[in-house]
């Protein structure tokens, strides 16, 4: 069974093992599968490496009537199986077989696929409306059309499909009818395309929708023309497959993965209990980062150390509030109820934290920058001169000025903890300015 | 390696890394989105895809047919992306298809509050599509077992051929934590059976109704076939009642028969307790907080933390509930877990929730107090 390989040719993709099709006589689907029976033979390639993909609707029965492997997935979703299989295994050839139906309820997959160029082939049977479930009106029942669903005639326009998928990008897209004899060509070209393909075929449904609206050949041509909807190659864009690209831009970036950094135990400290530390400033301030510098510095001295951070979702704006908490033991509950230490550097911070500030206790030490009007707490006050500090150096620097200034008062580890992360952890030019900012907030605790 | 300072989310990214996933499809959403950034990270250059989808259901779409493929994929998202999931989560079931589901559960319903925590989705995960087959969920309480538990998570998927959730939560999965993984016991990897070439070669065979049915895959020697329709061993639909009730005696037998063979639990027992505290996810270590708290207070009381959710560790809560008179379940909920552990308390055992949904975490002095721990 070797692909490529025909000195035993496949006569026929198609099995009887659960009979013959099951499809209404009259139905486009007959037609359409016969066609792609007779692609698959002038392909002949190797069915365990064809992977049939359909969904929901009458032509999603198809796959059962192959011997090629089958995934007959959810209503509209083909195309979803089919790209991730494709993207899994890139020498598979996978093609999906879908209905008018299922291009409405999975209209945004057809956009994707034809936007990444995923190497698939799309085979649309297109029949106007939704057969299995009844006759109901679909995206591409034309305007007036009698259905289920419009019996007044339909209201809505018909999408182009072919436009649509080429409007999105799709490299190649074929429009055509159930009438066409060169209909097996078509189809096997479209599956040879290396990118994705797109085959939109039109179909009569003769259970419904051409008995109900009188269509015939004659008559579908006719919408064909009414709409402007030509038939033929439609579109010829040929550029490289998804996966292919994705290796080459992968290759090109050169990107290694971001290494992993362990903190060794270098220092001593002197907490005996777990410990709650809030920093409240803002966007911008470098809050976050600064503070797990800070966390990763305490984690030099030994501790157990965790980090919560919380800020409004359009990040560089408003309030940026960082929760440490540090322990000589496992930390369990990450919450801090009664913060012993609390920093506030900006209006932000304060504003967000204003009513906590107001129910700290008398053990907790609040740092605050001396420009903000505190409310009334029983903390003990510290203001820190953190804006002017930092200001004369980097003001994005404020954060590891509040804190040099918070650990050279407290001594819960040793500074030199906090200047060895920093160094250690930001790239060079960062650090110096930090550096600098480092030892202008522990002479803020001195003075 | 030594000590690390990680967010839950990229724990969970290494634990699969460590399982040796070599698929991610996901679509951004708060608080789960890092976990996407951290797979596009680390899939690449080790030759595995990682890719954001068009929406959830893409997400699902790619990654099953990925799996069925022979691939070890993973998605994740949050509670609004697993209401998209749902359906295709029915299809991964009756589809044998091993896949693991992260969901970094925040508040809902709807929209709810992207950036707060919640443990709101522990039944909806349960009842999570149509049909109401069982599922497999872990539910880790630390960063370190957010690591721990998506490794597990692979080996639970590949040896039981179906999806496995993993219920973090917001306040796991963004909250930074000093661990050291490698100090982390973990089990050998499970590498998923394969049907051979000579056999039956039935996509879903078995003789007994737990066993697992060997994976064909696509793309192997001979065609595979893959249904979401009700289907019969060979993967072709049947409207035969005995072969749909045997088929879904199969699926639901290879996992609840098995429950105390994958039941992961903690458990922290006090001789002559009269209470039991059952808790999991974060909320369990608030509740060991709790406990300790009530013993140095006089109390004897009992602990006992769920890893394993879904299916229900049936004989690990019988057994913790025997001797006691109370039980407390601290959920950050309005009361999901606590349904199961009522089914399953002997006569006369009061079985009381600790209950609250408005994003903060309950706090150990909320459980002592509501709880009447001391």
């Amino acid at each position: 069974m070797n692909s490529g390989v025909n000195t035993n040719p496949y006569t026929s993709y198609m099995t009887d093992r659960i009979g013959p099709l099951p499809f209404c006589p009259g139905c486009g689907h007959n037609v359409l599968i016969k066609a792609f029976d007779k692609a698959l033979i002038k392909l002949q390639i190797d069915p365990s490496k064809v992977v049939l993909v359909t969904d929901i609707g009458c032509i999603g029965l198809t796959c059962r009537h192959f011997i090629t492997s089958a995934f007959h997935g959810l209503h509209g979703r083909s195309i979803t199986y089919a790209c991730g299989l494709k993207l899994a295994r890139p020498e598979l050839t996978v093609i999906a077989l879908k209905g008018d139906g299922g291009c409405g309820i999975g209209g945004t997959h057809l956009l994707n696929v034809a936007r990444r160029n995923i190497g698939i082939t799309l085979i649309i049977a297109n029949n106007l409306n939704y057969g299995m479930t009844g006759g109901q009106h679909s995206v591409t029942t034309p305007t007036g059309g009698i259905t289920s669903t419009t019996p007044w005639g339909n209201v809505e326009g018909p999408m182009d499909l072919c436009g649509t998928a080429a409007a999105a990008g799709a490299a190649w897209v074929y429009r055509t009818t159930m009438f066409d004899r060169k209909l097996p060509d078509i189809l096997a070209r479209a599956i040879r395309q290396p990118g994705f393909a797109m085959c939109d075929v039109w179909e009569l449904c003769s259970a419904y929708y051409s008995p109900q609206n009188e269509v015939d050949k004659a008559g579908l041509f006719e919408i064909l023309d009414s709409y402007g909807f030509e038939q033929g190659l439609l579109t010829d864009k040929p550029r490289p497959e998804y996966s292919a690209r994705y290796w080459e831009a992968f290759a090109a970036a050169k990107k290694n993965r971001k290494p992993r950094v362990t903190i060794a135990t270098e220092y001593n400290h002197s907490v005996d209990r777990q410990i709650g530390l809030v920093i409240a400033g803002s966007a911008g301030q470098k809050i976050k980062s600064t503070a797990t510098l800070f966390a990763k510095a305490a984690m030099a001295s030994g501790l157990e150390v965790t980090q919560k951070d919380d800020y409004p979702i359009t990040v560089m704006t408003g309030h940026s509030l960082t929760e440490i908490i540090l322990s000589p033991e496992q930390i369990d509950y990450t919450a801090i109820e009664s913060p012993d230490y609390f920093i506030v550097i900006s209006e932000d911070g304060l504003k967000c934290a204003y009513k906590r500030i107001e129910k700290l206790t008398a053990t907790c030490l609040l740092f605050a920058e001396e420009s903000l009007e505190l409310p009334t707490t029983k903390a003990q006050i510290i203001k820190i001169s953190a804006t002017k500090t930092a200001g004369a150096i980097d003001k994005k620097a404020i954060g590891v000025v509040a804190l040099a200034a918070m650990l050279a008062q407290t001594g819960i580890f040793p500074a030199e903890a906090f200047k060895t992360a920093i160094s250690r952890f930001q790239r060079p030019e960062i650090a110096r300015t930090n550096l600098d900012a480092f030892l202008a907030g522990t002479r803020l605790a001195t003075t | 390696m030594g000590r690390e300072f990680l967010e839950g989310n990229e724990a969970i990214a290494l634990g699969c890394m460590k399982a040796k996933c070599d698929f991610f499809a996901g679509y951004p959403i708060t608080p789960a989105s890092s976990i996407l950034h951290y797979m596009l990270d680390l899939l690449p250059s080790t030759g595995g895809i990682a890719i954001q989808a068009e929406d959830e259901i893409a997400s699902m779409g790619f990654c099953i047919a990925a799996a069925m493929a022979g691939r070890k994929v993973m998605t994740a998202t949050s509670g609004p992306g697993i209401s998209l999931y749902s359906e295709n989560v029915g299809l991964a079931i009756i589809g044998e298809t091993p896949m693991v589901i992260v969901n970094v559960q925040r508040q809902g319903p709807a929209t709810g509050s992207a950036t707060k925590g919640a443990e709101g989705d522990i039944q909806f995960t349960r009842w999570v599509t149509s049909g109401g087959l069982p599922v497999i969920a872990l539910s880790p309480a630390t960063v370190g077992e957010a690591y721990e538990l998506a490794y597990r998570a692979f080996n639970l998927a590949e040896q039981y051929r179906t999806p496995v959730f993993i219920l973090s939560n917001k306040e796991i999965g963004v909250t930074r934590e000093s661990v050291d993984l490698d100090s982390i016991e973990l089990p050998p990897l499970v590498e998923r059976k394969k049907a051979g070439l000579d056999g039956s070669f039935l996509p879903h065979d078995f003789d007994k109704l737990t066993d697992v049915p060997p994976m064909v895959e696509f793309g192997g020697e001979r065609p595979a076939r893959f249904t979401t329709s009700t289907h019969d061993k060979s993967a072709y639909l049947t409207t035969d009642p005995l072969v749909i009730q045997e088929m879904v005696d199969h699926y639901a037998a290879k996992i609840d028969e098995a429950a105390d063979d994958m039941a992961l639990y903690k458990t922290d027992f006090q001789k002559g307790a009269s209470t039991l505290v059952i808790s999991y996810g974060i909320t369990s270590r608030s509740a060991a907080c709790a406990v300790a708290d009530a013993r140095a207070l006089g109390t004897r009381i009992s602990s006992l933390v769920l890893q394993t959710l879904w299916p229900v560790p049936r004989k690990v809560i019988k057994t913790a509930m025997e001797g006691v008179d109370r039980v407390i379940v601290p959920e950050m909920n309005l009361g999901q877990y606590i349904l199961e552990i009522e089914r399953l308390a002997p006569q006369g055992v009061e079985v009381t929730g600790v209950n609250k949904m408005d994003t903060s975490l309950l706090s150990p002095t909320e459980i002592l107090n509501k709880g009447q721990l001391s």
